[in-house]
């Protein structure tokens, strides 16, 4: 529902992005504090239910079984013995499921979800390896694992591409790059390189990484009628909603998705073949179903980050300029999905040069889709960018902070858009001052305690500002002056209800204990997903207008009879738990008041977001200077990370605890993407060898130091709130920081992630 | 997971009884590896016995050794005071391994029966000599970082994954056995066998027969002893290369005696006999290390992921030896 019109939009007091700012850029009061948690005595009393913890009568439990090979067909599915073990409700094949239409990829409408266009378990036909062939539903979860280890299975296998230097000998142009033109030149690059004093090519290699949050996949489902409703554990509540309605044939009405709690997503929880194959599963056989994936599963049927092969050329004048940046390559993908990896990014924006060449293909694999991981693209892309700045500026004999001052640019170097706020030298200047930096030495080989080498090392944070479009809010006062807002969003544990409890609090003048902030579910007016590090802005952007309506509303509630009569929405300010004339105090009436007077026990206004105009006339990013210290064993190569610190300039911080825990978050990931993890897919069979997480190596505590958080808190005047988002940035830059420090300690530069012993040695 | 009966047993006896004659039934210990093997189908007993309840003492012997129960768990035997005095490598060896949790379940007897953790056994759709005799081995030539260096066959190529029995092996342990056939005893450096062409036959125990207990020699220089294990992260993951060692130098500076294993190396805890021998009567000096940690892995060879760890091993053990060198070992 919308409540504003284009004309509505313009009108004094209104916010309009990129002409005006959100009038509480400065204010402060809640937001900002070190609130904790909300939900947080919840999660450790084991109050909050999560997807797979909602009871149903009549409940039973899904588990699946997957294809061996990588692609061909099923000849002959033996169901039999499955079918007569103790328990067993159904099974589930191609052969019997409900028709459904294949999933639409994401973005390709505004209601498609799909993470891959492949039908699910409609045909004989099998495209990766761990494809599910089978669902068995039972009346506990044992009897259906049981069961779904029975299921038998023959194929025809047909030829697979399932090596990446198979694959790569036949790369596919993109036409675009998540709506990007996939080549950017500016000048003749290659020409700019070969005539440059000082010059840096090099091929750098990431891995594939899968994701692997707390808590496994899961979605617990019930039919009545043609009605579904899902809990879920997602990012993507509306979009699942919509695919889901999509897929079945339903009005998307008749979908209700929700997910209150979410032990982690990182881009991992979306729309996947589960939580369709247990609605799926669940009609078929009238009951509800529960569908909670083992590890493997998660392995198996949702995507990871794809394998990237990069090349970083740089060429620059002895004095430090960039005559030409080219970052290139190529990274695995599917047919049938739409996540490439887009490591060029970073550079579109971050240094200024000459002359530029970035460029991205694919190698199409038959494999499970890619997703998003944690910053898709930036993660990787930093790490094979700042790693050959660190290497120009080892060459040039120039500090590698200094290098950086030298090629920051003015305005951003492929766009040539303004910058909304850009703070990267602040940020480094900061880090530099309390990590320590002048202690580290040029040289390599410097510093050792016994058989540790020890070396420093740094490198840049980027990561895009977007405001998605398509959100809107709903403010609900009642008469005790309680204020609720509700908007289909998410909290997969980065904080979003708290911080935005006291963003409502700040944005309505009301204390944070009179605020509710209600999300999570698609009853709720809708919400954009929470991806792309987007959701603080687009929830902003949201309740900006729903806030402007409120104030107008409430200002034609009070009426002539009160000491706001005849002031516009200009002119006033919310505050003190109502509203005020801006330069006369004495001009107030609170929420409370204009309800009682005009007789009122409530009062309820949505309104939808302004479309992201501030994207357009802005370049507009978060920064930030990632500071590491690895001690590397001379005898074994083993390598612990000492010390690190994340000095970021991501806009207005809203909540310095939940801020500072996600940058902290993304940190650690960095360092599991910087030396242990790394997905071990079986070239031979399109496998995933090391499906679970006794091989799959996250960092363990052990593996991460003490690490300290700093940030500028420099309100960006483009964005609400002042506030850029801060859920991927962390993960940026780290694996580079930790590999240029890695040189720093030993000499040896390793462009080949993780950063493993057997390279070091 | 298969069905299967469960059933408690008393004492030795009654475990054995209960298993006798039973192919498909398994004694339980902790259940942190065989429930996990149980879960992904490659173990399918139809019965587990449980043998938490036997006898769980660490009890110190007349001649100074070490009586320690089967049962006992890793945590215990970690922790115990004559363990940490005149074993240390013991202790850190176990402390080495997986989490705390984890060895707060896991038991003596489970430890040493652990199998590999090549993830082709694991995987059922993988081919495995060691699952299914005759299949073929996809890790020969698949992903085998954690993969041995030595005693190798061509059917087989996994690693015995445990950090105790490497100190164990070091120590020159007995293992106690009872069986349908009656109580026997094997040095642990014999329990365990090389993979040769049946690598499903992973150790020189008889059908239902039950480790009752594991006893140590007394071997005082082994008060200056150690365990360092290298791996992929600072803590919760397998050795790809380990070192139990315990040395003894007389006042010449001249190596009298010295224990020396290996751990991830192999399909059983690796004693280093050779090495042992090369350093007998040699200076313990980093020259006489390096020439032992030759003549040790003279007869390694590497795979695609793993000819890394001829030389990781060379370096551990020479770190190894002078750290017990050193003043402060
Ligand atoms: C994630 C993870 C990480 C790990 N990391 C490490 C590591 O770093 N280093 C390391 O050394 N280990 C590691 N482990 C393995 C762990 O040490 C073993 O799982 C544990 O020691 C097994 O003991 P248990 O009592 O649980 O054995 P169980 O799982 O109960 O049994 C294992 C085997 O022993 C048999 N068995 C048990 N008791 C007896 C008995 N008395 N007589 C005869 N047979 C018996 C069982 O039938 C079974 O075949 C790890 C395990 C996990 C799950």
């Amino acid at each position: 529902m919308s409540m504003q019109s284009e004309s509505a939009n313009t009108r004094p007091g209104r916010w309009q992005p990129a002409v005006t700012q959100d009038p509480m850029l400065h204010k402060h009061g809640a937001l900002g504090q070190p609130v904790s948690r909300i939900d947080g005595p919840l999660k450790v009393q084991g109050k909050a239910r999560f997807a797979a913890e909602f009871p149903y009568d009549g409940l039973c439990y899904a588990a699946l079984a997957f294809s061996t090979i990588a692609r061909g067909r099923i000849t002959a599915l033996d169901t039999t013995a499955a079918e007569a073990a103790p328990g067993v409700v159904l099974v589930m094949t191609h052969r019997n499921a409900p028709r459904m239409k294949a999933p639409s990829l994401m973005m390709s409408s505004p209601t498609a979800a799909g993470a891959s266009d492949l039908p699910v378990m409609q045909d004989d036909e099998i495209h990766w390896n761990g494809q599910p062939i089978a669902v068995v539903l039972a009346e506990t979860q044992e009897q259906a694992d049981h069961a779904a280890s029975l299921v038998r299975a023959d194929y025809a296998p047909l030829p697979a591409v399932t090596s990446f230097d198979e694959a790569k000998k036949s790369p596919r142009q993109l036409d675009n790059l998540l709506g990007q033109p996939p080549v950017v030149e500016i000048g003749d690059a290659e020409a700019a390189l070969k005539a440059a004093a000082v010059q840096v090519d090099q091929i750098y290699r990431t891995p594939r990484h899968n994701h692997n949050a707390i808590e496994l996949h899961a979605a617990t489902v019930a039919w009545t009628g043609d009605e579904l409703r899902v809990h879920d554990a997602s990012q993507l509540l509306d979009l699942t909603a919509g695919q889901l309605a999509d897929i079945f044939g339903l009005e998307s009405d008749k979908v209700r998705v929700s997910s209150p709690f979410v032990g982690g997503g990182f881009g991992g929880k979306c729309l996947w073949d589960h939580q369709i194959l247990a609605c799926a599963a669940a009609r078929l056989a009238g009951r509800p179903v529960r569908i909670m994936l083992s590890r493997e599963g998660v392995f198996r049927i949702v995507g990871g980050r794809t394998l990237t092969e990069q090349r970083v050329a740089l060429g620059a004048s002895a004095d430090g300029n960039l005559d030409a940046l080219i970052h290139t390559g190529i990274a695995a993908m599917t047919t049938h999905n739409s996540c490439p990896e887009q490591f060029t990014f970073p550079a579109r924006h971050l240094y200024a040069a000459k002359s530029i060449r970035l460029a991205q293909e694919v190698a199409d694999m038959d494999m499970l889709a890619n997703t998003f991981m944690r910053a898709p693209g930036e993660s990787v892309g930093t790490f094979a960018l700042e790693c050959a700045i660190d290497e120009l500026a080892d060459k040039l004999g120039l500090d590698p902070i200094e290098l950086r001052r030298r090629i920051e640019p003015e305005t951003d170097p492929t766009s040539g858009k303004p910058f909304s706020s850009r703070h990267l030298i602040d940020a480094y200047e900061k880090g530099a001052e309390r990590f320590g930096w002048d202690r580290r030495s040029p040289t390599p080989r410097q510093r050792r305690d016994g058989e540790w080498l020890i070396g420093m090392g740094c490198a840049t944070a980027t990561y895009p500002y977007h405001r998605f479009p398509g959100g809107a809010a709903r403010i609900r006062l009642t008469a005790g002056g309680q204020v609720t807002v509700s908007t289909a969003v998410h909290d997969m544990g980065m904080g979003t209800a708290t911080a935005q409890a006291q963003h409502i609090a700040a944005r309505l003048g009301v204390p944070l204990n009179q605020v509710s902030f209600e999300y999570g579910d698609t009853t709720l007016p809708r919400g954009v997903i929470a991806g792309g590090s987007t959701q603080t802005a687009s929830i902003g952007g949201a309740v900006i207008a729903a806030t402007e309506v409120f104030v107008e509303e409430l200002l034609k509630l009070a009426g002539n009879d009160s000491p706001l009569a005849g002031l516009s929405l200009a002119e006033v300010e919310t505050r003190d738990g109502g509203i005020g004339h801006r330069d006369d105090a004495a001009r107030f009436e609170s929420y409370e008041s204009i309800l009682r007077r005009s007789g009122r026990d409530e009062l309820v206004c949505e309104a939808d977001a302004p479309p992201p105009a501030e994207m357009e006339a802005f370049s507009m990013h978060s920064y930030g200077a990632q500071f590491c210290e690895v001690r590397v064993s001379e005898i074994t190569g083993e390598v612990r990370v000492s010390r690190f610190l994340g000095s970021f300039d991501a806009g207005r911080i809203l909540n310095a605890k939940t801020a500072t825990s996600q940058f902290k978050g993304g940190i650690i990931m960095g360092i599991g993407l910087a030396l242990t993890e790394e997905t071990n897919f079986d070239p031979r069979s399109g496998r995933i060898v090391n499906a679970s997480l006794a091989d799959y190596h996250v960092p363990v505590q052990m593996d991460v130091p003490a690490i300290e958080i700093l940030y500028t808190d420099i309100p960006d005047p483009q964005a609400p709130m002042g506030a850029r988002g801060i859920g991927e940035i962390g993960i940026t830059g780290v694996g580079a920081a930790v590999a240029n420090a890695v040189y720093n300690a030993t000499g040896k530069r390793i462009r080949d992630l993780p950063i493993t012993l057997d390279k070091l040695m | 997971m298969n069905p299967f009966t469960y059933e408690r047993a008393s004492d030795a006896s009654a475990a054995i009884e209960l298993a006798k004659g039973n192919a498909a039934a398994r004694y339980l210990g902790g259940g942190t590896n065989l429930v996990d093997l149980m879960r992904e189908t490659v173990e399918r007993p139809d019965m587990l016995v449980d043998v938490t309840g036997l006898p769980r003492g660490i009890e110190p012997r007349a001649d100074g050794g070490l009586l320690i129960g089967a049962a006992a768990t890793n945590t215990a035997l970690a922790a115990d005071s004559h363990v940490r005095r005149h074993y240390p490598l013991l202790a850190r060896a176990i402390l080495a391994g997986a989490s705390a949790q984890i060895r707060n379940m896991a038991t003596v007897g489970g430890n040493i029966l652990q199998r590999t953790r090549c993830r082709y056994f694991y995987d059922n759709a993988a081919a495995c000599n060691k699952r299914q005799p005759g299949a073929g081995c996809d890790a020969r030539d698949g992903f085998n970082r954690y993969h041995a260096i030595l005693g190798a066959s061509p059917a087989c190529v996994a690693t015995h994954p445990s950090d105790m029995c490497v100190a164990l092996a070091a120590l020159d342990a007995t293992v106690h056995l009872d069986g349908p056939t009656g109580p026997r005893s094997i040095a642990l450096a014999e329990l365990h066998r090389l993979p040769g062409d049946r690598p499903d036959i992973e150790t020189e125990l008889k059908p239902g027969e039950l480790i009752t207990a594991v006893e140590l020699p007394p071997l005082p220089f082994a008060r200056r002893s150690t365990y360092r294990k290298v791996r992929d992260r600072a803590s919760y993951a397998f050795a790809l290369v380990s070192v139990a060692a315990a040395l003894d130098i007389d006042d010449g500076g001249v190596v009298r005696n010295v224990r020396l294993a290996l751990g991830g190396v192999a399909h059983k805890p690796w004693r280093a006999s050779a090495a042992e021998a090369a350093l007998k009567g040699r200076p313990a000096n980093a020259e006489s290390f390096r020439a032992a940690a030759e003549a040790e892995l003279a007869a390694a060879t590497g795979l695609r992921d793993n000819a890394f760890k001829i030389e990781l091993a060379k370096r551990t053990i020479v770190a190894v030896l002078g750290e017990l060198t050193g003043d402060d070992a």
